[in-house]
């Protein structure tokens, strides 16, 4: 399959008052196209920054990051982000704050009719027809994650990426999001890159589960492929071999491998 | 970059946490209800449930009772030490019953003229507010962009900082010569010295909202990939916004104080140019109504602003 992401050699260090803080080195990774891949480590260990490495947010300091075959310059509405803390601006509606990225987009060749039509659309994806009109200080936390989906899905983006989009979220909701999520990426097939620190998550949904090392100086230490036919049901999957493997060997990783160092 | 703090926040707050606002009132056992023809069945009692809805009016009076009296038993002491105060048969400053008397004289006819330095309280007042709304809005019409471009560009703003930490510490009287000097009258050299003590709390507070502008929200804007336009419409000014309501709330205020003073120096017709002149007059009841006009007025324009400051503070999660 077609390799979207290349990563190659790349390693972030941050100027702090305290001198240069190495947060990855070394990172090697190809994403293919339709995969979904998952980034799990400690808090702290680096995700986000390698999530916003891939996003364009910022640029690595050394090594080489590429797209599609080309260098990535900075970020785009193709590699569209869901931010850890959904980020919906507070001041538009949640129907308005999905039209924002749907008119940067599609605006240029489209009329309101069709931009207005993608932004429904994108709310009932996720099912949030009856909110539209809300503004984001009036729905839950999980309502507020959908919208942040919602945003990003929108604008059919090349590959979506997620920084721990249900982290914040109880059991509950978050097993309904997953479930989803699940269905939208069946329905999509978008290639996406999700942070979390949660296993089960990571295995229900993941095609490879990139596990990091503790920072600092993080890098890939193991990558896991899941063996899983699509769609996966949570419920079946609780008492399958290979998903009891697959758990056990990133619990192993993080908790016997990974777990001095950040004690 | 900046010492002006956000100081006002907690000040802002405040007015919507008073107990008035919010009775809770406990709904009535009845309500439940809605339909007529399941009430005589479902409250077989009907003076427990008219007991209980009295208890409700209760309990709301003493939440009233609890927030109005304490104010009003501070100003009835303050009336009460002015009172003693003025009581003695030398004492030079005028009681409550006489200040009283002056004010329902005074108020009965605010609008009257009689010549260029004989108007009535109201235009006199009216005079002021007119200054203090020219010199203050062209000073927002300078600062506020001023603030934006402070805020976006720091090598500006390295600039621009230190003659700002120079000049924001002196008293906006020591400008009115100059204002004298430049336009020749006292009417804009007056409002020269409200533009300049309303101008710092402007730039400031414009510019420390630029830079405060969350990062996420910066971010987001970067991945859309928006235009510099609608980053300064839907992003860059919304969030700015309570900052410079901020700075619109405390350049008023100090506006307002700056206008009194500034008056009794240039003449004409004004509220702090009628003090003095009743001072002239020695007619201390009338300074004494002054101020209480002076200091209402102040509490009016301030609570204006609170009231729109509140309207587009956002619930940032
Ligand atoms: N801008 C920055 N400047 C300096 N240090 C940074 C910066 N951003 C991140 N770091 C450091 O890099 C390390 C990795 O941070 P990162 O946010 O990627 O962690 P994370 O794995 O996403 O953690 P979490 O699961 O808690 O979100 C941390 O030690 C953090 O302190
Ligand atoms: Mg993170």
């Amino acid at each position: 399959m077609k390799k979207i992401v290349q990563i190659e050699n790349v390693g972030q260090t941050f100027d702090t008052k305290n001198g240069k803080f190495v947060a990855l080195r070394d990172v090697n990774l190809d994403i293919r196209e339709g995969e979904f891949v998952t980034l799990i480590g400690h808090s702290g260990c680096g995700k986000s920054t390698l999530l916003n490495l891939i996003a364009g947010l910022t640029k690595p300091s050394s090594g080489s990051m590429l797209c599609d075959g080309r260098e990535i310059a900075g970020p785009g509405p193709e590699r569209a982000v869901v931010f850890q803390n959904h980020s919906l601006l507070p001041w538009l509606t949640c129907y308005d704050n999905v039209y924002l990225g749907v008119e940067r987009v599609f605006g240029g060749k489209e009329g309101k009719a069709k931009l207005k039509e993608r932004t429904h659309a994108a709310m009932a994806l996720v099912g949030l027809s009856h909110a539209e009109i809300k503004y984001p200080h009036e729905i839950s936390g999980g309502m507020k994650q959908r919208v942040g989906i919602a945003r990003a899905l929108a604008m059919e983006p090349k590959i979506l990426l997620m920084d721990e989009p249900f982290g914040a979220l109880d059991a509950l909701t978050r097993a309904n999001l997953q479930d989803e999520l699940m269905k939208i990426m069946a329905a999509t097939g978008a290639t996406t890159v999700m942070v979390t620190h949660d296993v089960d998550e990571a295995v229900l949904l993941s095609d490879r589960v990139v596990m990091l090392t503790n920072g600092p100086a993080a890098t890939i230490g193991e990558i896991l492929e899941v063996k899983l036919e699509h769609p996966r049901n949570r419920l079946a999957l609780a008492n399958d071999p290979h998903f009891v493997e697959c758990r056990a060997a990133i619990l192993e990783f993080l908790y016997q491998k990974q777990l001095k160092k950040a004690a | 970059m900046t010492t002006m703090t956000m100081t006002g926040d907690a000040a802002m707050a405040s007015p919507q946490d008073s107990p008035l606002d919010a009775p809770l009132r406990p709904p009535a056992p009845g309500a439940a209800f809605p339909h007529d023809t399941q009430a005589p069945q479902a409250v077989p009692q009907p003076g427990l449930a008219a007991s209980s809805s009295t208890n409700a009016d209760a309990e709301w009076l003493r939440k009233a009772f609890k927030a109005i009296l304490p104010p009003i038993l501070g100003i009835a002491l303050l009336i009460g030490i002015w009172y003693v105060g003025s009581a003695g048969a030398d004492a030079r400053i005028p009681g409550p019953g006489k200040t009283w008397e002056a004010a329902v004289a005074l108020f009965s006819d605010p609008f009257y003229r009689e010549g260029p330095n004989d108007q009535g309280i109201g235009w006199n007042v009216l005079a002021s507010l007119e200054r203090v709304a020219i010199g203050f809005g062209i000073a927002a019409a300078v600062g506020i962009p001023l603030g934006f471009l402070l805020g976006r560009f720091a090598t500006l703003s390295a600039m621009v900082n230190p003659i700002i930490s120079l000049l924001r510490p002196v008293s906006p009287l020591a400008w009115l010569p100059i204002g004298l000097l430049v336009f020749q009258r006292a009417d804009p050299a007056a409002t020269w010295t409200i533009f300049i003590c309303s101008i710092w709390p402007m730039i400031l507070n414009t510019a420390q909202g630029v830079t405060r502008v969350p990062q996420d929200y910066l971010n987001v804007a970067r991945v859309l990939n928006l235009s510099e336009w609608k980053i300064f419409t839907k992003i860059l000014f919304p969030s700015v916004l309570p900052y410079m309501l901020t700075g619109i709330r405390l350049s008023i205020g100090t506006a307002w104080l700056v206008i009194v003073a500034a008056e009794m120096l240039t003449g004409g017709v004004g509220i702090g140019f009628w003090v003095w002149d009743e001072w002239n007059n020695l007619k201390v009841e009338h300074i004494i109504i002054a101020i209480f006009v002076i200091g209402i007025v102040g509490l009016i324009l301030e609570q204006c602003l609170v009231l729109l400051a509140k309207r587009f503070t956002y619930e940032t999660p």
